[in-house]
């Protein structure tokens, strides 16, 4: 017995400084099969970047054939090869799974794994003082899983079958007949394959961030005292962990229609006059375990950027965060109502209109967390000492985003207005508005701020500036015009509106947006140039650039593995000390007690002074 | 009012440190019972729907659903064995709760096996076809459980299991408690439904 006693003792012994022992390792397991958090936080990074642009590029090109109709794609064909017609013509089946893509690629690669992969596995340790994630190897795997997933997907790009193209929502039966169309073929079975190692990434991910936040905060650091970065990360991993095993359920019996020729979603369908085999399925069912997913998923995408936001716009305000309280409460309220609202995606299939309106009445509720979370930003900025810098430029852009986007979900929630605006470009102008560019800014805001914490270096604001006021003065030329030509009718996914005469009027305007979207796409180069340059030649930053109150900048310029050289820190106050009244600093850091800041001190401080002792 | 504000901030301040592992495991069993609650449901919806077929459920799986109580039993009875020490009693229970688990995957098999005798095939009627993807998805956890059963039998072999290392036989106990009472929650399901 007292042998294995010593074997665990040198175990846990062993565990607890294995953070000294990572200097030297090998190249490949330093940079490609790491464990450390801040590694792969940069891969997800990377990948995210690169699927963004791919992502980009494919609306790109479908907004030309959109806004130039006539246009002569034949510049295309070293790229697209047959998917452009001899006679420089895009192929009607290959616009369908552009969209597919570009949707599948923005949603679940860029802002799902891009945002949450990247700033959650980046900001949870250094935020809440821990040395790495719970496992560092499931978040090996979690990155792997992506990197296997995002493969498999690019692969199905360069299928001669072409990849899924039922839209990202792969609606059955469309996606579950191969004869339907020629993306449902192997492009449908390499996106179910693709999503269901994104989803083992997903949830690998998820049970790690939230085993980190609960299990390994540094002592004082209560829940009362995380930032709202962490908080979002927190709850954006809880949502992820509680919807993605529905999309599980969901594909799965997908899948099995599609290989094994059940009947889950599919009844009574002729093809070519033929009568299928099945029976009994329904269609419906798919759209309701989909948009249980698929709701939540939209705040996966949201609530980091959200988070992101928070501790920016605090900082750069020099003032706390209005309303922490309230912040934290928005974010849980969103989170519960973001399970009982899907089927306000569903409004026209035929539901009972009662249950329409109770879908409709919760849906309506989300404008009031959402409404905090605006004022609350708004009234934080309220006579601050705003400092501009990029990455605040790009929040408040986000603020401005999720207002203008929000408003238009007002309209969309109500059963009677969605059934005329369902499917249209008004729906297309909404979400892109409140949740694509808004998420997409949370996360140009956290690469701006964070970059210095993530290279050592600085990223050069005037590039940043320039490509802030393009990309948001674009991203508005882009999606404002669209409202009208939905109001008109047009639906989302055709792929021209020239035989209509009632839309010729539209055609000018969509041109315009064409336009609008290219240089907007093309702002994003100046990003790239900003980010690549400088990770190796940029400016060394200083320990702290930003004079932030948060435990990531109390590490060394590049931290090793493990973070802190030392022992991790302590905390002993909120991260949001901006500004505070009798401070000889504008911003007291979290690691700062209470006992050596009597001259700021408030009577509840002091309460809490007295007992710095207990938690030491 | 101030000062009970006071000790319960320094009261959240104390933090409880779970078992990181144990924790996850927790959670990966939440998403379990989600990818469950999702399938279940799509189940009643599906049967509101109409065009539903009804069949007895076969005899076979109340067999199998006995065979696993009794191997839900005979891991708690490992686990004690392993809580007092008492090694030999230990390595037997893992053994003779893995030998359950074969015979409970036997049973599905001969399960399935019936239901074709009574004409409810995989492909057809959703009705049919939810029993097989429950059963089987259930199968499929339950032989990643018994891929853990032999993780800690091997562990069990280097006498790495005993009353002060306990975490990974804890984890699997938790498990198979888990994949036990999925089962009996799916079972009488489907009995219930049909």
């Amino acid at each position: 017995m007292s042998i294995t006693d010593i074997e665990i003792t040198q175990k846990l012994a062993h565990e607890d400084d294995h953070h000294e022992e990572h200097h030297d390792q090998p190249f490949i397991f330093k940079y490609i099969f790491s464990t450390d958090h801040k590694t792969i936080a940069k891969q997800f990074l990377i990948t995210g970047i690169f699927w963004a642009i791919l992502g980009g590029g494919l609306s790109v090109i479908f907004r030309l054939q959109l806004g130039f109709p006539d246009m002569d794609m034949g510049f295309l064909q070293p790229i697209l090869g047959n998917w452009i017609s001899n006679t420089g013509k895009l192929d009607p089946e290959f616009y369908l799974a552009m969209i597919t893509m570009h949707g599948t690629i923005m949603v679940f690669f860029v802002l799902t794994a891009g945002l949450s992969g990247t700033f959650s596995n980046f900001l949870i340790p250094l935020q809440i003082g821990a040395r790495d994630m719970a496992s560092g190897f499931l978040n090996l795997l979690s990155y792997w899983f992506f990197f296997l997933s995002s493969v498999v997907m690019f692969i199905s790009m360069f299928l001669s079958t072409g990849p899924a193209s039922g839209g990202w929502t792969i609606y059955p039966p469309l996606s579950a007949l191969p004869q339907a169309m020629s993306g449902s073929g192997t492009g449908m079975t390499l996106w179910l394959v693709s999503m269901v190692f994104f989803i083992a990434s997903t949830l690998l991910g998820g049970i790690n961030y939230i085993t980190t936040v609960i299990n390994l905060r540094t002592e004082g650091m209560s829940f009362r005292r995380l930032p709202l970065t962490i908080w979002a990360f927190f709850i954006t991993a809880v949502l992820g962990l509680l919807s993605f095993p529905v999309l599980v359920a969901c594909v799965l019996l997908l899948v099995f229609d599609r290989s094994f020729g059940t009947s889950f979603y599919l009844s009574e369908i002729f093809i070519g006059g033929e009568a299928l085999p099945n029976l009994g399925g329904s269609p419906i069912l798919f759209q309701h375990l989909f948009w249980f997913l698929g709701h939540p998923e939209v705040y996966i995408v949201i609530l980091p950027a959200l988070g992101i936001t928070s501790e920016v716009i605090s900082t750069n305000s020099r003032k706390p965060i209005f309303g922490y309280t309230a912040m934290i409460g928005s974010i849980l309220a969103i989170a519960f109502l973001s399970f009982i609202v899907w089927a306000h995606h569903m409004f026209i299939t035929g539901m009972n209109p009662f249950l329409g309106s109770i879908f409709m009445f919760l849906t309506l509720i989300i404008a009031i967390p959402s409404a905090v979370k605006a004022f609350n930003y708004i009234t934080t900025l309220w006579k601050g000492n705003l400092i501009f810098t990029p990455a605040m430029l790009f929040s408040i852009g986000l603020v401005s985003f999720f207002i203008s986007g929000g408003l238009t979900g007002l309209f969309l929630g109500n059963a009677a207005v969605d059934i005329s605006l369902h499917d249209t470009y008004f729906v297309v102008a909404h979400f892109h508005l409140v949740m694509g560019s808004a998420a997409f800014f949370g996360l140009l805001a956290g690469v701006y701020h964070w970059f210095p914490k993530m290279f050592g270096r600085m990223m050069d604001e005037k590039l940043g500036y320039i490509h802030f006021w393009l990309t948001f003065v674009g991203v508005y030329l882009v999606f404002f015009p669209l409202h009208y030509i939905g109001i008109a009718g047009f639906p989302r996914r055709y792929y021209s509106f020239t035989n209509f005469d009632a839309f010729q009027s539209f055609t000018d305007l969509n041109a315009f947006v064409t336009v609008a979207a290219a240089i907007t796409f093309g702002a994003q180069f100046i990003f790239l140039f900003n980010f690549f340059y400088n990770i190796f030649k940029g400016k060394k930053a200083p320990l702290n650039p930003w004079n932030s109150n948060t435990l990531e900048w109390t590490t060394p310029r590049i931290p090793e593995h493990g973070n802190w050289p030392g022992d991790i820190p302590k905390v002993y106050r909120w991260p949001y000390d901006y500004s505070k009244p009798g401070a000889k600093d504008d911003f007291i850091p979290q690691t700062v007690p209470y006992s050596e800041t009597p001259e700021s001190n408030t009577d509840f401080d002091n309460e809490m002074m007295k007992n710095e002792g207990i938690t030491k | 009012m101030r000062s009970n504000a006071v000790i319960l901030a320094n009261r959240a301040i104390k933090i409880k440190v779970f078992n990181a592992k144990k924790f996850a495991l927790w959670l990966f069993l939440i998403s379990v019972c989600m990818l469950f609650a999702g399938l279940t449901s799509a189940y009643l919806v599906k049967k509101s729907d109409g065009n539903w077929l009804q069949f007895d459920m076969p005899q076979i799986f109340l067999y199998s659903t006995i065979v696993l109580i009794i191997s839900i039993l005979s891991m708690h009875w490992t686990y004690r064995s392993a809580k007092n020490n008492t090694l030999l009693s230990l390595k037997w229970g893992l053994l003779f709760t893995g030998l359950l688990a074969i015979i409970f995957s036997y049973l599905q098999f001969e399960g399935w096996g019936q239901l074709v005798e009574t004409n409810v095939f995989l492909v057809g009627n959703p009705s049919g076809s939810f029993v097989y993807v429950f059963s089987g998805l259930h199968l499929v956890h339950l032989l990643g459980g018994l891929g853990f059963l032999v993780v800690v039998f091997v562990d069990t072999l280097k006498f790495q299991v005993h009353s002060k290392n306990l975490l990974t036989i804890e984890m699997c106990t938790t498990y198979w408690h888990f994949l036990g009472g999925l089962w009996i929650y799916l079972y009488l399901f489907l009995v219930i439904n049909n």
